[in-house]
Formats: structure tokens, sequence, C-alpha cells
């Protein structure tokens, strides 16, 4: 089929057809030339400051110049190897789980939830081994959203097994509170999740007694995602058929050695699409976190453009983040298609 | 009985749970009376009927300086309902013409679609607001150079001015004087969780649509339905039924996405009570306590009404 019998047939098969495609191409053309003009053509990606940029164009120095706090926040430029490494360590770590034929990788993920948090941990932190202590109201940028997803998408998932196999519990007790717990957080937004781990934990603990401000917002972040990430768990259980309990209580095994085994291998792998798309929704609500006042990637670009030296690059910033964002939840949805194929 | 008797263990599990979480509640209640009377903050709703003291930017009901704060909770929750119910109506006729539009059978228009729909999706919404207000709206001309709509609305950089019931909007001095104004705040908002939330309304209708069988269409064509003929008569009222419980989700999800506006400061629930009120009273627990519990009704309420409305849709006699 050539150029010309393709276009017949799915843009221009009726005189409805042609009308829309001419409507689309108009929006393109309306849209495109000139986005393509602000931010490639005539854009500005040499220089240090503003005055460099003076065509009306897209000032992409702005960018480059923030780009360190951007990434950083706060964190003193000496020590900014930690973090580095940090990430080098987990990439290292990361990465052979995704080589399908890697052998033991069971020590891998013990590692990544035992041992990595705490060695990253200290690395940030400092404070230990000669590390000079950073403490977290100077972390941010990039590195703060990266530390607020993972760190949420690491705890919700347990907490989000836990809260679906109670909430299928038998026993009554366990699964009222369970489901009292899940349709509290599910019926309330993100944001008062937030002010209450900012302004009524302090109010919880006794006196003198108080902890940090990205400890309080990853506790309600945890939470939250944990109820939502519960009901995508209880769809696989549900999915479950009956007879794979009856087999497993015919072999003997206990309720935490049925589910362990038999029930929530086959729950959880039901439903990793879902469990994605709660992963992208806690990286996209990770940005809810500049509300009560930590400066996450987002916040730092707000920061960046109310500086009195770059006032008037808006769209230049937000256009930078919505990209940065789009590439991180694309390629993640993406994987999830991939895996999704293969199971 | 024993203690390998799994019912007995099932009851001193649940007791020993239950304890747990009231010896936690109990704790955290004490700890919470203790700081409270510490700071000197009364409890109870009694704050309520006390004066707010600050000025609310837009308001549905007369409200001044000299309001309580149980008046500016009202002011507050008027503008949620307002900003979700608007964003309803408009998220939902973009989204069914873009889900509609990813199915289209020219190539062009659903590339389009898909397009609008990757987009939109991959990009946090509030990152949408900010977008919208900052770099949209706060670059918008000066009242006099307004941008305008057949000469009754115009847009400019203090918000959207609409023509009234008695009044149409006209320039006098250095503002708009008549008709009425959506603060620029407002249009925002709007403008941000009505795109955002069409985006996912669109995948909702696609997966409707498409979850009606492919013999329903050929049927329809069968018997010499036009296309246009077998959407709106065969398709979507079966696609409905499959749509109808997750637009309740979005529904609900853009409800509770509108708190977000506490960034850009538009006076709804969120930014006027659990912001300003618990910023000049301290009543942390109660304000939160409220607010929550507001969400939470206005969560069920929508979930009840759209149950009733899927009842109707229903088909009477199901093989």
């Amino acid at each position: 089929m050539n150029a010309v019998d393709w276009a017949r047939r799915n843009l221009f098969s009726s005189p409805t057809n042609a009308a829309l495609t001419i409507a689309a191409l108009w929006v393109l053309w309306v849209a495109i030339p000139p986005f393509v003009d602000w931010a490639l053509i005539n854009a500005h990606f040499q220089g240090t400051s503003r005055d460099d940029c003076d065509s009306g164009g897209a000032c992409w120095v702005f960018i480059k110049q923030r780009l360190p706090q951007f990434i950083y926040g706060l964190y003193p430029e000496s020590e900014r190897w930690r973090p580095n490494l940090a990430v080098a360590l987990l990439i290292a770590a990361a990465a052979p789980l995704f080589v399908r034929s890697m052998p033991k990788k069971r020590w891998l993920w013990i590692f990544l939830f035992t041992a990595y948090p705490l060695i990253a941990l200290v690395l940030l932190r400092g404070g230990a081994f000669g590390l000079s202590s950073i403490p977290t109201n100077q972390w941010g940028g990039l590195m703060l959203t990266l530390i607020v997803a993972g760190i949420g998408m690491a705890g919700s998932l347990p907490l989000g097994v836990v809260l679906a196999l109670g909430r299928r519990s038998d026993m009554p007790a366990i699964k009222a509170i369970c489901i009292a717990f899940i349709e509290l957080m599910r019926g309330v937004p993100l944001v008062t999740v937030l002010f209450m781990a900012s302004v009524m934990f302090p109010l919880f603990l006794p006196e003198g007694m108080n902890f940090d401000k990205l400890l309080r917002a990853l506790i309600g972040i945890m939470l939250f995602s944990g109820a939502y990430m519960a009901e995508v768990v209880r769809g696989g259980l549900q999915a479950i058929p009956r007879g794979q309990y009856e087999a497993a209580a015919a072999l003997g095994l206990g309720y935490w050695r049925t589910m362990n085994f038999v029930v929530l291998p086959q729950a959880l792998r039901i439903v990793i699409p879902g469990i994605v798309n709660s992963f992208i929704a806690l990286f996209k609500d990770t940005t809810l976190v500049l509300i009560i006042g930590l400066f996450d990637f987002l916040g730092m670009i707000q920061a960046g453009l109310t500086d009195p030296a770059w006032l008037g690059f808006a769209t230049e910033g937000y256009v930078f983040a919505a990209a940065v964002y789009w590439v991180f939840c694309f390629s993640i949805s993406r994987y999830a298609l991939t895996l999704e194929r293969r199971t | 009985m024993s203690l390998s008797d799994p019912r007995l263990r099932a009851i001193l599990f649940q007791a020993l749970v239950i304890v747990g979480v009231v010896a936690l509640f109990a704790m955290l209640f004490s700890n919470t009376l203790d700081n409270l009377s510490r700071r000197g903050i009364q409890t109870g709703f009694g704050f309520l009927d006390h004066q707010a003291g600050f000025a609310i930017l837009s308001s549905l009901i007369p409200y001044s300086e000299t309001s309580s704060y149980g008046r500016a909770f009202l002011v507050g929750l008027l503008n949620t309902l307002l900003v979700s119910g608007l964003a309803i109506v408009v998220s939902t006729i973009v989204g069914f013409i873009i889900g509609i539009a990813r199915l289209a059978p020219n190539w062009l228009v659903a590339r389009l679609a898909g397009v609008y729909i990757e987009t939109i999706r991959n990009v946090p919404l509030l990152l949408q607001i900010f977008f919208w207000y900052f770099a949209v709206l706060r670059s918008l001309p000066l009242p006099r150079q307004s941008i305008s709509f057949f000469g009754v609305a115009f847009l400019n950089n203090r918000g959207l001015y609409l023509p009234s019931f008695d009044s149409v909007p006209h320039l006098a001095g250095l503002n708009f004087q008549g008709g009425f104004v959506l603060i620029p705040e407002f249009v925002a908002l709007l403008a941000a969780l009505s795109i955002y939330t069409a985006a996912y309304i669109a995948e909702v209708v696609r997966a409707g649509v498409l979850s009606v069988g492919r013999g329903q269409t050929e049927a329809a064509y069968a018997l010499g339905l036009t296309r246009g003929q077998t959407l709106r008569l065969v398709i979507v009222p079966q696609a409905m039924r499959v749509i109808v419980p997750p637009l309740t989700n979005q529904y609900l999800n853009l409800t509770k996405n509108s708190s977000l506006a506490a960034a850009i400061a538009f006076p709804e629930l969120v930014s006027v009570f659990a912001g300003s009120v618990l910023n000049q009273t301290g009543q942390a627990v109660v304000v939160i306590g409220i607010t929550m519990a507001v969400y939470l009704a206005i969560s069920l309420s929508i979930s009840l009404g759209m149950n009733l409305y899927n009842r109707t849709t229903e088909p009477a006699v199901r093989a």
C-alpha cells in the first residue's frame, strides 16, 4: 500500500473525515512551528546571565545556570559527591535485577531493602565516619523528589499488602480497622494528609520530642499511598481462585505460608500494572510536599523563578520541569508495558 | 481449648490489636491535650464563632474581615464546591470528545488525542496549575490591552470578566466595571483541573467504548444506521455501564485535587481553613479533622449519587 492509498483510507475516507484531517493539520500548524521557533531556533543556550537572552525566544541559560540547584537543592557544593555516590550504588545494585537470567536476585533485593537505605542515609545525612552532618532542610531538588518517591514506593507496597490481607481477613476486628483506615485515606486529599503530618504529628508526641519534617512528610505519603496500594493488591487477591487456598490447606500450609508461597506471588504478578500506576501517581504526588515547605524538584524550580536576577522565565522553568517529570513517568509506564507482555 | 486452636488464637490476636490501637489513640490523645494546654490553646469548637480578621479574595456569600471563622469555613467550602462542580462539567465534555477522538478512524485525529492523553497524564497536576497560573495568566496583558471575546468578555491579568444578567463589563479607568469577574487563581485552577482530569476521562471513555463488542457495531451497520447513529443509539448506552464507575472515581479525584489550590492561594477549603484559620488559631486537630470530614462527606455523597445513577443505566433484564 503506497502513501496515497494510505492517506485516502485513513485521512480522507469521507467528507467529514477530510474536514477533521484539515482541522487537525491546522491545529498542528498553529501549535508546532511557533513552539519550535521559541524552544529551539530563537532560543539561547550560551551565556551566563539574562542579558544573553535578547531575541524573545526561550532562555535555556536560566536552566543551565540553575541546574545544580534544581538537582541538589541547597546541598553544599563540596559534598555533592555523596548523593552522586548513593545514586551510583543504587544503579549498580539495581541494574542486575533487570537482567532476566541473573541468579540469586533474592540477595540483591534483601540488600536494597535493608543495607542500602542505611548506607544512603549515612552518606546523605552524614554525622558519622568523618562525614560532615547535613540536616534534611538542606536537601532538595530532584534528589529530594527521588528520595521521597523511592521511600514512598518501598514503604507503601508492604503496607498495602498488609492492609489488603487485613481487609480480606476472617477476623472482624482486623477487617474493620483496615477498612476504616483504607477508606479514610482514600476519601481525603493528600494535601490534608500532609498538613496533618506537618502540624498534627508534633502535637501527638510527648513534650520535647520532635522529629524531622521530611520524615513526617514521608510517613504521611506512605500512609496515603499504602491505602491506594491496598486496593490494588486486594484486586489481585480476589482474582486467585478458591482452589488455590484449598490446595494449600490440603497440603497442611498455615495462613502465612499459604499467603507467602501460594497466594501473594500469583496475586502480585496479576496486579503489576496497577502497582506501576500507583507508583506513577505517587511520583507525581511527591510535588505536593512543596505545599508544606519542602523544596523538591518543582519547589526548587519555583524558588528559582522568584530569584530577582531571573524574573520572567516561568515558561522555561515549567516546560523544563514538565519534560523531566514526563520522561520519568513515561519510562516507568513503558517499562511496565514490557513487563506485562512478558508475564 | 488450647493455644494451638486457631479460633482462640484469632480472638487473642484481635484483642491484642484492639488494645494496641486503643492504647495508641489514648496516648496520642493525652499528648495532644498536654501540648495544646501548654501552648494555651483551648480545645473544642468555640473558636468557630470568633472573628476571623482576614479578608478572602473571592466569595460566593457576603463575607468581611469581621465575619467569624465559621463563616470563613463556609466560604472555603462553597469555593471548593464551585470549582469542582464547574471542572467536572468541563472535564466531562472535553474528556468524552478526546476519548471518542482517540478511537476515530481518522489516523491523525486519533494520534493527536493520544499525544494529548500521554502528555497530560505524565505531568504532575501541581506543575500544570503553576503553569496556568504563573506562566499563562500572570503574563496576560493589563486591563487596557485585554484580550476581548466579541466585546462582551475580557481576559487580562486581573482575571476573566464575563457579562452577567444585568451588565456587560466595560473599561472604567484602569480596570473593568460591571459583569462578574473570575479571579486568575480560579481560572488557572479550573483550566488545570479540567484539562488534567479530561485526559483520564478520555481513557475511561475509550475503555468503555472498546468494551462493547465489535458485533454490535457490525449489526448496527447491517441495519443501515450511520456511524453517528450507531455511536449514539447502540454503543454509548452500552458503554455507559462500563464508564460510570471509573468516571465516579475521576470525579472524586478531581474534587480532592481541587485542594491543590492551596499552592496558588485560591481561597478554597484547604487554603482558607487548613491554611489561614489554622495559622491564626493553632487549632490543628479540630481544623484538620473538620477538613478531612468534609472531603470524606463529599466523596461519600458523590459515590452514592453515582451508584444511584448506575442503577438506572443497568438494563432491566440481563441474560
